[in-house]
């Protein structure tokens, strides 16, 4: 067969770090087991948060839904991991860069770990299948993005569906350093990757499938040839007798690719420009440009959704660092404390100083190992400060001092984007956030290369997620103040009509006196009359208030609502 | 167990600053060797009192401006700028002429701009400039060179003459550079190949020149291939100047110096790799940096040829760092996906 992939394209920037892959790999893939008490926060995706179904007190089993997509608009299903009862549903601490509390629902697990019969039927003919009941298992079952964006997967394969999608992107690349859960699951379990890629391929017809791994997991990569040349091989068996060999329709289709090990190739949008060449432009869908990109994790778990009815409960975790003592991969249920995982990997060493969710490069530090495991934990890293340095000017040791930037364009050189951080860092700090966004900070991916390789030390992704916030504040005050001056008008508009108003009533009831008066002139004629007429007038003043009131209440409420 | 939430940045072994500015000493190595055996001793006492003055002047303004000392003297900064201004100096100069240079360049030109990093200007040019322009005759008084001449003077009377204490016989001392012999001979109306076929003069440029100039070249090609600089600036300096002379050469080559003599004459290797390469006054784009590395040829060219001085590196550099800022907002490059190459060369 001729290759899918005539060739591979450059990346632009990016940098090469010490990887530390291998402190992480040497074992496969732990299972973690049921914690005493699992914390599941709510919110655990890109989107709305979820409508909880479930009261504190009620016993639940395993894979049944605690909350279901919110109403209003996307979201993801959250499931129980295990059976046990609902403790308290309150405001905790969640991992979360914020470091803002969220509601969790807080389950004591009965040790059972009973399904009761909330599994899903096992589609394994899903080939069968209408799109939409495949799309409707997926977004029961809670998958979302596991590459770290956690948007929900229906919402996104729904959306391509809409358009022609020819190439599917299976992101394995997994370029930050120390983080080793996307390979080990394509070691361990390549032909459920596989099929999950067929359910894939099979709802948005697409031509082909690419999977990019980088070069540095030649396991992965051969575990992933292996599995897709039996595949292959039962095909070609299948024709010729009707044995009952593993079959995968789509396996021609599919193309397993070694990509340069380079920080950041897994990025959505820089591994398709190397598998494709294609560059999608921000602002720009990659469907409609006949490209979707998927992470192997959440082919994964689309997988177990579709093929074995399981809803997304658990995840692939690596937990590594200098501080823990055994370095290893767990199989973890959502809601499981860090606290519990890293005392299975052994501990933590005398050089557990930083904790980090994600990995070393764009992960965020948390407070406490008493935080759960979300969707979006691909990695805990603890860490000594020898090698995560503070972003702090104050407090860095001598040798490690935040020198100025003397424009060596070290970092234009790193950046991916082709962005100019030595510029967009100047202006930042002299605060001219025009120049700045002129400088196409909105295209910055926050990937660190550019902190990374400052000869001065400068944590400049720190200064550009600042920019960025600093940019959103001023955008929403600019629209607050064009809100509050619209209503200011409004109001001066609403003064001036009802003073009009006055006046004429006031001409009117002078016009009626004196025609009165000239009435009373005339000769006789009872006193009966103005005094009704005052009154009539008295009443429709009270009316007349009475209405600008209620559009003064109306116009309140609208407003607030606008807010 | 409870943790620090500051963000963070994995630490790598990246060369810091001071690695880079060290890197730029080493590739001096050559020159420097090549000058000391051209001209002697005067060239390593140029480069010392330079650095002792520097550092005196740049831990005098850190205290001043309350920074921490250590680490802004350990960056090798200062020594970097007192080396390249010491370079561009006549060996034997008077000591206080290269104090009063430091001062330009380490405390008016950096520190009053806020110190490294913030200067507009080329620190070691602005001294270089406020001297030529200040003490014309002492700056012109280049001894001749050693195989020219024949004379090697030795340490003691060097020291001597540096601080003062002799009067050098500075017309017995002193030869006209390569590049004032073809200027002045030109005004005279001698032809440039009849100027250059005289004693002082080799196959590229002056004797003593040409040799430099290659040492400037190798060492700069090393800091190229150690990525302390990109080629954009250097590659841009010499095709600039190159071009511009070659033009002028073929209108008539005997009342234009050829582009090679130019490329290897007074400073041009030296502006080319050390001097207009400094990062914080140059140009960071990569477009940006080769549109002001032709610029600064183009008028490194217009000032030797029509100008009063007869080297014109300084001012080059110093009026192509004013239009740093303007060259940078004009020459941003195209971000990732604003190239055009969205639809696929599938």
């Amino acid at each position: 067969m001729t290759s899918l992939v005539q060739k591979l394209w450059r990346m632009r920037g990016g940098v090469h770090p010490e990887f530390h892959k291998n402190d992480s790999t040497r074992q496969g893939i732990q299972q973690a087991g049921v914690p005493p008490q699992l914390i599941i926060p709510l919110q655990q995706h890109v989107g709305h948060l979820p409508d909880l179904k479930v009261a504190v007190g009620e016993k639940v089993e395993k894979g049944q839904m605690l909350a279901s997509v919110s109403a209003v608009g996307i979201g993801a299903v959250i499931h129980a991991p295990t059976s046990g009862v609902i403790s308290s549903i309150e405001e905790r601490a969640i991992p979360h860069p914020s470091g803002l509390n969220g509601t969790c629902i807080v389950l004591d697990s009965d040790g059972e770990d009973n399904w009761g019969n909330q599994r899903f039927e096992p589609h394994s003919d899903y080939r069968e299948c209408t799109v939409e009941s495949l799309l409707a298992r997926i977004e029961d079952a809670g998958v979302v993005g596991l590459g770290g964006a956690v948007f929900p997967s229906e919402v996104k394969l729904a959306s391509a569906g809409e358009s022609n999608v020819e190439t599917l992107i299976i992101n394995g690349a997994e370029c930050e350093p120390y983080i080793s859960c996307d390979d080990l699951l394509m070691r361990e379990r390549a032909s459920e990757v596989l099929i999950g890629i067929d359910v894939l391929m099979h709802l948005l017809k697409a031509k082909r499938c690419i999977i990019g791994i980088e070069d540095n997991k030649p396991e992965a990569i051969a575990a992933l040839n292996q599995a897709l040349a039996q595949y292959k091989a039962g095909q070609q068996n299948n024709q010729a007798s009707d044995h009952n060999q593993k079959t995968l329709p789509s396996a021609s289709l599919i193309e397993v690719v070694a990509v340069p090990t380079m920080y950041p190739s897994g990025d959505a949008r820089q591994l398709t420009r190397i598998l494709t060449g294609v560059e999608i432009p921000k602002n720009v869908r990659s469907t409609s440009l006949g490209l979707l990109c998927h992470n192997v994790g959440t082919a994964y778990s689309i997988y177990q959704a579709v093929v074995e009815g399981k809803p997304l409960i658990s995840r692939i975790t690596t937990i590594t660092g200098t501080g823990i003592k055994a370095p290893k991969n767990f199989e973890a249920l959502i809601g499981t404390p860090f606290s519990f995982l890293i005392e299975q990997a052994g501990g933590y060493t005398d050089k557990a100083e930083r904790l980090i969710m994600g990995g070393p490069m764009m992960g965020i530090a948390l407070p406490s190992d008493e935080l759960p495991i979300v969707k979006a934990c691909n990695c805990i890293l603890v860490s000594s400060r020898d090698e995560l340095r503070l972003n702090d000017h104050e407090e860095s040791s001598e040798e490690r001092l935040v020198m100025p930037c003397i424009r060596c364009g070290k970092c234009m050189q790193a950046c991916p984007v082709k962005l100019l951080p030595q510029q967009m860092y100047w202006h930042t700090r002299a605060r001219d956030f025009e120049k700045v966004a002129e400088h196409k900070l909105s295209d910055c991916i926050e990937c660190g290369a550019c902190s990374y390789v400052c000869p001065s030390h400068i944590p400049l992704v720190d200064y550009f997620r600042f920019a960025k916030t600093e940019m959103k504040a001023q955008q929403h005050a600019a629209v607050k103040a064009s809100q509050s001056r619209e209503r200011h008008e409004f109001h001066e508009f609403r003064k001036e009509r009802e003073k009009a108003e006055r006046e004429e009533k006031r001409r009117k009831q002078k016009e009626a006196l004196q025609k009165k008066k000239a009435a009373a002139g005339d000769g006789k004629s009872d006193d009966t009359a103005p005094k009704q007429d005052a009154i009539k007038a008295a009443m429709e003043r009270a009316k007349a208030k009475k209405a600008a009131l209620k559009a003064a209440a109306e116009n309140k409420q609208d407003s607030s609502d606008a807010v | 167990m409870q943790f620090d939430t500051q963000t963070t940045s994995l630490v790598n072994d990246a060369p810091d600053i001071s690695h880079l500015m060290k890197q730029v000493l080493y590739a001096l190595v050559p020159a420097i060797a090549t000058l000391l055996y051209f001209y002697g001793w005067g060239v390593l006492i140029n480069l010392a009192l330079a650095v002792v003055f520097a550092l005196a002047l740049e831990g005098i303004a850190l205290w001043v401006r309350g920074k921490p000392i250590k680490p802004f003297l350990n960056d090798f900064s200062a020594v970097v700028t007192a080396c390249l201004f010491a370079l561009t100096l006549p060996p034997l100069i008077s000591w206080w002429v290269i104090l009063v240079g430091l001062f330009f360049a380490i405390i008016v030109a950096k520190h009053l701009y806020g110190g490294i990093g913030y200067n507009p200007f080329n620190p070691a040019m602005i001294g270089y400039a406020v001297l030529i322009v200040s003490f014309p005759l002492q700056m012109s008084q280049w001894p001749g060179a050693y195989p020219v001449t024949g004379e090697w003077l030795g340490l003691s009377d060097s020291l001597s003459i540096v601080f003062g204490q002799m009067n050098a016989d500075w017309d017995a001392i002193t030869r006209a550079t390569p590049l004032d012999e073809v200027r002045t001979g030109l005004i005279t109306g001698q032809s440039f190949q009849d100027i250059v076929a005289g004693d002082s003069f080799g196959w590229l440029s002056g004797v003593a020149w040409q040799w430099t100039s290659i040492a400037y070249l190798l060492g700069g090609l090393y800091l190229i291939k150690a990525r302390v600089i990109s080629w954009q600036i250097p590659a841009a300096v010499l095709i600039g100047l190159a071009g511009v002379a070659g033009m002028m050469w073929l209108v008539d080559s005997s009342i234009y110096a050829s582009p090679l003599f130019h490329l290897f004459s007074g400073a041009t290797m030296l502006g080319a790799f050390f001097i207009a390469t400094d990062p914080v006054s140059a140009s960071t784009t990569p477009m940006g940096q080769i549109v002001y590395g032709a610029s600064i040829g183009f008028f490194i060219y217009v000032i030797r040829t029509w100008g009063v001085y007869p080297d014109s590196v300084a001012f080059a550099v110093l009026i192509m760092n004013m239009a740093v800022p303007m060259i940078d907002y004009y020459t941003q490059p195209k971000v990732f996906g604003q190239s055009g190459s969205t639809h696929a060369k599938r």
